[in-house]
């Protein structure tokens, strides 16, 4: 009798992927929120891992009829050390031996906060929720890679519709001549003998000419057994998978620090940048990113110092530009890298610069730019820098495109030309 | 370990990697010996599974094929958080009580792991199942699977019918009530797929129309008949909360009241292996050590094996005393294991002591006396009948009372002549489920007022709810449909209001 034993490793992986999807939807406000958290922790590039979510414990506790703490109850221990029968002893502190720690841990498991982990998929399926990304456009962000088979020679193994016909008849004549060389040679050798000695034929050569002719004999027979071809000569048709595409682009994301930017505003404009990011990594396999803040200068800073800060005063928005425009210059010659740009502000310029903002962008940054968005974080009427940056959107269709936002989920629209480029090439 | 073996090349495979052939030896091996002390078994099927579906089927309880719910999505990622982290290993096995007998390995076990979950799992749970009044009783090993799958499929298909909110809310309900709806003392009915399909609809469409005829209670007949006649409703209290809602709740559709019914049903499944735990770890435990020893004195083990099945042995019944901080109450695996390897003690060796107190057994055929044992007990009687001084003096048991009107704690008995018999009480009733949960009943229904439900908890030793009785109530509320009012009988016999979830007009869950 021998024992049935069942593989089933390879079956029903991710048999509770369902229960897991079902927390995740039941849970989905507490998740969200922690998520948004995230968000405005993270980096704008930080977009590849998953998350850990924390959840009150109490939000999730299952709860049941059960006893709670006080009345009378007896409880047995292992591993008296010192106690005798009828002994009075303290209270231990935090119920620890004496009272039911059983109980304790029953429903402590309620109150700690219950940490998982959210996976990249599912991180980002929540944010690109919020930004109320369509879904087209959802799955062509969360694709890890995008992948170009080319043609990468030959190998030895393969699939039989991959085999290559030359190739495969090259090496089996190659072989067919290599191995069978020596035959042929001595073959040739032994024909000339035979031929001398059956022109010049002596009595007695009898033998002489039987041993040569079997030779002969054997030596076309082994030729012949020589296969024609041989599982070693198969040769198939390789490729490889090469990630796609190649080419490098630069980031730059302007934003207005002046002091009508507050917090909410500046989560925002994270998102909008996070958003293009996103968007640059699935058609750039490297990516610059160029942080520039400005109230009535810019300078170029580090991401840490790019949210943080808030400066008061007056907001020139060309200082920023023009530091685009000499960064660019200086740093990305155009030709080499495909420039990217993201501005963000309120809208709030000191009046007589906005006309330049527009001169800058038209006359050197449109031009060199594969696209530049702007979103204007307001609910107010538009200002004169919205209305300026109006008349270049006439001009440079599906280079240039601004936004007017009051939530992030206003965001997508400014990137929604990108977008569909991208779907019309694809496609 | 300190016998000897006559030949030092052991029969068996060796090495710490295992194959599917060397499984099969091995459980040929096992097998063999445990027909030689003469267990009975179901059948049983060995299934390799990776770590990942080891905590799927830790999520869902255990089972292969359950229903959908965001709880076991939750334990899910509590035990791969937990596992990830290096806090707990996982379960070496799962065994499902079924015929024939379903044994999970882990694919990432050695050899001798694989051997020693055989052992406990594929012949000792197995003997378990198969022998204990409890299982035979409550459980039917045939048909469980096959009930799960309808379960699960019934379940999906009302998801698609009603949306996947209602039926959450409506599980959610349920589940809260699991631990008072089941039947403590009532002897459940066979249930079979077949039968349970046969009945479904036909069940449906009576139970309706008894629900319906219930609640036909016509106001001008009751108001000539005087109102002296106060009608009990139920007549008698009824323990089994999830059952009364699914007989009598006035508002759920028959889809709900099955969804009662399949969580109530899968509830009780479970409630034997709640009541014995310590004698099925117990006896699995025994018989993985003795079934591998036996192996290894016939000569089947190599000594390399020996010592990493020990080390896991010797893990799994480690009990820390009580101030240890990996204290967590007495180790159900320790005790069990202690306890037969006891029984076998006192059968083969027995001391005046054991004499004393166990003369029925003391000197007896050992596998007679475990057979019995095993066969008629759960943990609570298993503990008052066989627990020996001296084990409690190995354990050195000691009783704490915990009374909050009391500054300080009482030490009431310890391992000492007087206190032997009080231990033993104390110990049995800490495995009482009876008294380890709260006793709720359903106590009435106002037939004639507002339909309330009344709870009637009866207080036991003082203790008192834990505060998430509110919760629990909200979902009795959901179910019932009507006001729903939870009361506490105290020891004096007074009765106290302490909760009450009032919904005026009709909800539907």
């Amino acid at each position: 009798m021998t024992v049935r034993i069942v593989d089933r490793r390879f079956d029903s992986r991710n048999k509770s992927s369902v229960n897991r999807s079902r927390f995740l939807r039941r849970f989905k406000g507490q998740i969200r929120k922690a998520v948004a958290e995230s968000i405005n922790r993270r980096k704008v590039r930080d977009l590849e891992n998953g998350e850990k979510i924390s959840i009150p414990g109490g939000d999730i506790a299952e709860p049941q009829f059960v006893y709670g703490q006080g009345g009378k109850r007896e409880t047995v221990h292992p591993g008296n050390d010192r106690f005798s029968g009828g002994e009075e002893v303290d209270r231990p502190e935090g119920g620890a031996g004496g009272q039911g720690r059983g109980q304790a841990s029953q429903d402590g498991e309620g109150l700690d906060d219950f940490v998982f982990n959210l996976s990249r998929e599912e991180f980002l399926d929540i944010f690109f929720d919020e930004l109320a990304l369509p879904n087209l456009v959802k799955k062509q962000l969360a694709r890890i890679e995008q992948y170009r088979s080319v043609r990468a020679g030959y190998s030895s193994s393969g699939v039989p519709t991959n085999i290559n016909l030359p190739r495969t008849m090259r090496g089996a004549a190659g072989r067919r001549i290599a191995i069978g060389g020596p035959y042929h040679k001595r073959l040739r050798a032994l024909e000339t003998e035979l031929e001398a000695l059956l022109e010049d034929r002596q009595p007695g050569d009898d033998a002489e000419i039987e041993r040569l002719r079997r030779e002969i004999a054997r030596l076309l027979a082994r030729i012949e057994n020589l296969p024609f071809i041989d599982p070693f000569d198969l040769r198939y048709s390789n490729r490889v998978r090469i990630p796609q595409p190649t080419t490098q682009a630069v980031m730059f994301c302007l934003l207005d620090v002046s002091g009508s930017m507050d917090e909410g505003r500046k989560n925002i404009a994270k998102r909008f940048f996070m958003l293009l990011y996103l968007f640059l990594t699935r058609n750039y396999e490297h990516i610059d990113v160029v942080f520039i803040r400005h109230h009535t200068v810019a300078t170029e800073v580090e991401e840490d110092d790019f949210f943080t800060s808030r400066e008061t005063g007056g907001t020139v928005v060309s200082s920023a530009l023009t530091l685009m425009r000499d960064i660019v210059r200086t740093r990305y010659a155009t030709g080499a890298w495909n420039i990217y740009g993201a501005q963000a502000s309120d809208g709030d310029n000191w009046h007589n610069d906005s006309p330049i903002c527009r001169e800058i962008l038209e006359t050197s940054l449109l031009a060199a730019c594969q696209y530049f968005a702007y979103i204007e974080i307001t609910d107010g009427p538009p200002q004169n820098l919205w209305q300026e940056y109006e008349k270049l959107q006439g001009t440079h269709p599906g280079h240039f495109a601004m936004q007017r936002i009051a939530d992030v989920s206003d965001i997508y629209p400014v990137f929604r030309e990108l977008f569909r480029r991208k779907d019309t090439v694809a496609a | 370990m300190s016998r000897k073996k006559e030949n030092s090349t052991p029969s068996l495979p060796t090495g710490s990697e295992w194959t599917f052939a060397a499984i099969d030896a091995y459980d040929e091996a096992i097998g063999r010996v445990a027909r030689d002390y003469g267990l009975d078994c179901y059948p049983h099927v060995l299934e390799i599974i990776s770590a990942e579906q080891m905590m799927d089927a830790y999520a869902s309880i255990g089972m292969p094929v359950y229903y959908h719910h965001w709880s076991f999505g939750k334990h899910f990622l509590a035990t791969a958080n937990r596992y990830k982290r290096g806090q707990m290993g996982l379960a070496y096995e799962i065994v499902i009580n079924s015929d024939p007998c379903i044994a999970y390995l882990m694919d990432e076990n050695t050899l001798p792991m694989q051997a020693l979950v055989i052992a406990h799992a594929a012949y000792g749970h197995n003997s378990f199942f198969k022998g204990n009044h409890l299982f035979k009783q409550w459980t039917s090993a045939d048909a469980i699977i096959d009930y799960l799958v309808f379960a699960r499929h019934y379940i999906a298909e009302c998801e698609e019918r009603h949306g996947v909110d209602a039926v959450e809310r409506l599980l959610d309900a349920c589940h809260a009530l699991l631990n008072v709806g089941v039947d403590r003392y009532k002897r459940a009915p066979k249930q079979s797929l077949e039968k349970e399909k046969l009945r479904l609809k036909e069940r449906e469409e009576y139970m309706q129309a008894q629900v319906n005829d219930l609640w036909r209670t016509l106001p001008q007949h009751r108001e000539t008949a005087e109102l002296l006649a106060e009608e009990r409703f139920p007549e008698e209290p009824e323990e089994n909360l999830l059952y009364f809602i699914e007989k009598n709740a006035p508002l759920l559709e028959p889809w709900q009241r099955e969804i009662v019914r399949i969580v109530r049903k899968i509830g009780q499944y479970f409630y034997p292996q709640r009541q014995t735990q310590v004698m099925n770890e117990g006896w699995a435990c025994f018989w993985h050590y003795t079934l591998l020893n036996t192996l290894y004195d016939q000569g089947g083990l190599s000594d390399g094996f020996m010592l990493e099945f020990l080390q896991s042995h010797t893990n799994v019944v480690y009990q820390p005393p009580y101030n240890s901080k990996y204290y967590s109450g007495i180790n159900p695996y320790a005790l069990g294991f202690a306890m037969w390897q006891d029984i076998r003690r006192i059968c083969e060796t027995p001391t005046e002591e054991d004499r004393e107190w166990f003369p029925e057994i003391a000197g007896s055929d050992w596998r007679e006396t475990f057979e019995f044992a095993m066969q008629n007990f759960k943990d609570e009687s298993f503990v008052a009948q066989y627990l020996s001084p001296r084990l409690m003096r190995e354990f050195r048991f000691f009783s704490v009372l915990d009374d909050d009107t009391r500054e300080k704690l009482r030490v009431e008995a310890i391992h000492d002549d007087p206190g032997y018999r009080t231990l033993r009480r104390q110990l049995a009733q800490q495995y009482d489920l009876g008294s380890r949960e709260p006793d709720i009943q359903v106590w009435n229904v106002d037939l004639r007022g507002d339909r309330s439900l009344t709870l009637r908890h009866f207080v036991h030793q003082r203790r008192t709810l834990h505060e998430s009785y509110d919760t629990v109530l909200e979902h009795v509320a959901r179910l019932w449909g009507f006001t729903v009012r939870l009361e506490r009988q105290n020891t004096d016999g007074s009765i106290d209001v302490i909760s009450e979830n009032r919904i005026d007009r009709r909800l539907r869950v």
